[in-house]
């Protein structure tokens, strides 16, 4: 069945200025079941965004469609969290105003916005920081509270797209045991873009691995670490089976897109 | 000294721009008093000074700049009001942009000064014809820099409030109206720079009070001395209106700056 599904998504980009188009994404498939903690791991520029925003609603299929819970996805809405690749926090509000956006749309009652707003500031570790404006913030703590305020609306479905990327590894490292800790703690269905092979083992309870432009599902790789999972197992024996065998795939398809690319 | 967006103290910063006036002062000092320029052209910055004060205590001249405040500050108002919501909307909705863009395009070129003797027909040469060359000269410039701003709002930021359930109307609101109000802002402040040409201009032809007005009558007797403080008095009241400006933006959006 499935709670999320990508049927023969296929996206295209019209050609810029007369040139020839971009296919980004092939017809692809993903079954992702709730509750679940998907990664995607692919090269720079295989149509993981894409692929992403096409979940989202932000971009239209050229084929194919995405179901969730049975609904076709036609635009973006609120049961599709989504964290982006850049920060894109809100500047003119302070965290504690940008985690309460979603709700405001809601119209819920102000008490019990507050209390939800509350409670997310504190499990990303923002407080202290409630009324400062992101120019204020470092990257980190801006994509905590970029993940806080997808979280407080309570999607069906979280997207984040390379949500660490642009942080240092202590950082990053620290930004992904937190993101596990609530994901362990809550359960939701994720999915989780990444080019990092140690980020997308360490995270999912699944790795589809994209293959190089045009992405396609390649591959797919059941990772059986227990939860709760612990910074140490990145070492473990099991870990480095997982990556032995990721970066084999990545490898092949780097090479191709770095062929391309030149 | 001179690296690049080197910031500077806020010490040197005042002394800096106080000592550009005090050069002028001088130099214009050193012109007159020196004898090097006719005092039928230009008087001495001194009796520049007392001609202005008696120009105050006897012949009231604080109610000609008090009616050229209220022209300019009416009809920059009434400018913002239609202005501001259109170019909203324009920068919001391509409809509306395709709909006022070329007509407004257009109108911007048209010279507010030049519809002068044609608004003393319509509009006589009281305070409506004023108000109406400061609201023409302004109205259009504000309609097209706002349809701008707004229209120039962050795609990032659009998406995101999409993902957290905003629909168009909450889109306009929450994100492009916040994210554009510093820059609308400031936007006005420049405009409200130029209501003050307009509005001199409008006073110099047919007019019988404000700044513009005191200014010709000085020609009349060439007196430039007075002419030169009216002028000066214009300056002095744009600086104090920027400032002020200045500070209510960086108050209302802490956040731009
Ligand atoms: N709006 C667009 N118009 C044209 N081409 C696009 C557009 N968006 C993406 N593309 C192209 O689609 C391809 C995939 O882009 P996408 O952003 O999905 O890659 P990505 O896997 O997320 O890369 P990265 O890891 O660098 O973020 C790229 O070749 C890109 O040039
Ligand atoms: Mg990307």
């Amino acid at each position: 069945m499935g709670f999320l599904r990508i049927e023969q998504v296929s996206r295209t980009f019209p050609g810029v200025g007369g040139g020839r188009p971009t296919q980004a994404l092939e017809r692809t498939d993903l079954v992702v079941e709730d509750n679940d903690f998907i990664t995607i791991l692919g090269p720079s520029g295989c149509g993981k965004s894409t692929l992403l925003r096409i979940v989202a609603g932000l971009e239209a299929p050229s084929t194919g469609r995405v179901l969730l819970d049975g609904q076709a996805v036609s635009r973006p809405g609120s049961d599709r969290g989504m964290v982006f690749q850049s920060y894109t926090l809100f500047p003119w509000l302070t965290v504690r105003e940008n985690v309460t956006f979603g709700l405001r749309e809601k119209a819920m009652p102000l008490a019990e916005q507050a209390r939800i707003v509350e409670s997310y500031v504190d499990k990303v570790g923002l407080r202290g920081f409630e009324n400062h404006y992101p120019k204020m913030l470092s990257g980190g703590m801006q994509q905590r509270t970029a993940l806080a305020r997808a979280l407080a609306n309570d999607p069906k479905i979280l997207l984040l797209d390379e949500p660490f990327g642009a942080l240092d590894n202590q950082t990053r490292a620290l930004m992904q045991e937190l993101l596990l800790g609530i994901w362990e703690a809550d359960r939701k269905t994720v999915l989780f873009v990444t080019h990092d092979i140690d980020e997308a083992i360490f995270m999912a309870n699944r790795v589809a691995v994209l293959s190089a432009r045009p992405g396609r599902i390649k591959f797919e790789l059941r990772i059986e670490l227990p939860h709760p999972r612990h910074y140490r197992m990145k070492t473990s024996v099991e870990f480095s089976g997982y990556k032995a065998e990721l970066t084999e795939q990545i490898r092949t398809e780097s090479i191709i897109a770095a062929q391309m690319a030149a | 000294m001179l690296e690049p967006l080197k910031p500077v103290s806020r010490g040197t910063r005042i002394f800096l721009g106080a000592a550009f006036f005090v050069l002028f002062f001088a130099a214009w000092g050193v012109a007159t008093f020196g004898g090097f320029v006719d005092g039928m052209f230009l008087k001495d910055p001194w009796y520049t000074l007392r001609i202005g004060w008696s120009l105050f205590t006897e012949f009231g001249f604080i109610e000609d700049v008090g009616v050229t405040i209220w022209r300019v500050l009416g009809g920059f108002v009434l400018a913002a009001i239609v202005a501001v919501p259109l170019g909203i909307a324009m920068g919001a909705f391509k409809f509306v942009e395709a709909f006022f863009e070329p007509f407004v395009s257009f109108a911007r070129y048209l010279p507010a000064s030049a519809f002068i003797p044609l608004l003393i027909l319509w509009a006589g040469v009281g305070e409506a014809q004023k108000l109406l060359v400061i609201f023409i000269g302004s109205v259009f410039q504000v309609i097209l820099m706002v349809a701008v701003i707004v229209g120039s709002t962050r795609r990032d930021l659009i998406e995101a409030a999409y993902t957290l359930g905003a629909d168009g109307a909450g889109i306009v609101r929450r994100v492009m109206l916040p994210g554009a109000a510093p820059q609308i802002a400031e936007t006005l402040r420049l405009v409200l720079g130029w209501a003050w040409t307009y509005v001199i201009v409008a006073e110099l032809v047919g007019s019988s009070s404000g700044i513009g007005h005191m200014i010709m009558d000085s020609q009349r007797l060439l007196d430039t001395g007075q002419m030169i403080f009216g002028i000066f008095c214009i300056g002095v009241i744009g600086l104090v209106s920027d400032f002020g400006f200045k500070w209510l933006n960086q108050r209302m959006y802490p956040w731009a700056f």
